[in-house]
């Protein structure tokens, strides 16, 4: 943790937050049409993301780009393990984002953006990540 | 600034966002991703001595807080400087809500279904605080939310996250097309 890369993580953070409202990634209304297939919008979001991350990644390990803090970039695989955490976790979060149009960082978006009542939302995002903690050796993976 | 307001086309949007996960990587070599900011907090501020939140949040989380408080930050950004978007979905979207009693296409949630009002009633307060809590609960387990999983790891073509994709979708149909119908009814 240094101040310089926190501050551009901040910087980064904001306009990720713009983009969230302005492109309407943020709204219940646009959520419940994608999950209805009703509009591409969603999808040719999602679809151009890719578009550009996937290339990216194959870039910098091609060229084993370095970070600006001079660390070779390395991109961790996820471990697989039996993939119920995945699948099970997965489809308890998809049913939040149905019922509140939010994932974590529309959340913070969605309540900057004025819609305060998700602050109790979020607190109760935070119990369920603390229940998680408690519950996670009794949990499969 | 209206001509900013947008909705942006998804054109603009989606690739400045695909762009999130190598700009984080250049700057300090960070994998894009937002729901662990959850485990960072609950890291920070419940003195647990669970496993789960024993380490070291300053190193591995202090630059995601601060993308988290960046995110804060441009929502205020666009509701006091730019201006909300009013929602643009389709007609047979807003004929399918009519139907569930949603006729409030405003904001960024109808907030006949979700206010500090409707929190008052079993109905809301299971929604806002049952759907948050799925938030939390479901992608700690699943280790990862629609950017850590459908945009960094998918982009990373990690079979995993393809398998998580799919459980947010399976969630995501169950509750626009049984759970919210059923409790609307």
């Amino acid at each position: 943790m240094n101040a310089r890369e926190l501050v551009a993580c901040y910087v980064l953070g904001t306009f990720f937050g713009v983009l969230l409202v302005q492109g309407e990634i943020v709204s219940w209304f646009r959520i419940h049409e994608m999950f209805r297939f009703e509009s591409f919008y969603m999808y040719g979001v999602m679809g151009s993301a890719l578009f550009v991350a996937a290339p990216s990644l194959m870039l910098i390990r091609r060229f084993a780009v370095r970070a600006t803090n001079g660390e070779p970039i390395a991109v961790p695989p996820k471990t697989m393990g039996g993939g119920v955490r995945y699948l099970a976790g997965g489809t308890i979060f998809g049913v939040g984002w149905g019922v509140t149009g939010a994932c974590p960082g529309p959340l913070v978006a969605q309540i900057g953006a004025g819609a305060s009542v998700m602050i109790v939302a979020a607190v109760a995002a935070f119990a369920g990540t603390w229940t998680y903690g408690w519950l996670r050796h009794r949990l499969p993976h | 600034m209206e001509f900013l307001r947008g909705p942006w086309p998804w054109y603009v949007v989606g690739p400045l966002v695909g762009a999130m996960v190598p700009a984080l990587l250049l700057i300090g070599n960070r994998l894009f991703g937002v729901s662990s900011n959850l485990r960072h907090l609950c890291a920070i501020t419940v003195p647990s001595g669970l496993e789960y939140f024993t380490y070291n949040w300053k190193r591995d989380g202090a630059w995601n807080l601060a993308f988290l408080a960046g995110i804060l930050t441009g929502g205020l950004l666009s509701a006091f400087a730019i201006g909300v978007p009013a929602p643009d979905v389709s007609d047979s979207t807003r004929a399918a809500l009519a139907s569930l009693g949603i006729t409030d296409i405003a904001g960024l949630v109808p907030a006949s279904l979700i206010s500090w009002e409707t929190l008052t009633t079993w109905r809301g307060a299971l929604l806002i605080v049952g759907g948050g809590f799925a938030i939390g609960f479901g992608t700690a387990w699943a280790g990862g939310c629609s950017s850590g999983h459908a945009i960094s790891g998918l982009a990373d073509l990690q079979p995993a996250s393809l398998i998580a994709v799919i459980g947010f979708f399976t969630g995501g149909l169950a509750a626009t097309w049984w759970i919210l119908p059923g409790l609307l009814s």
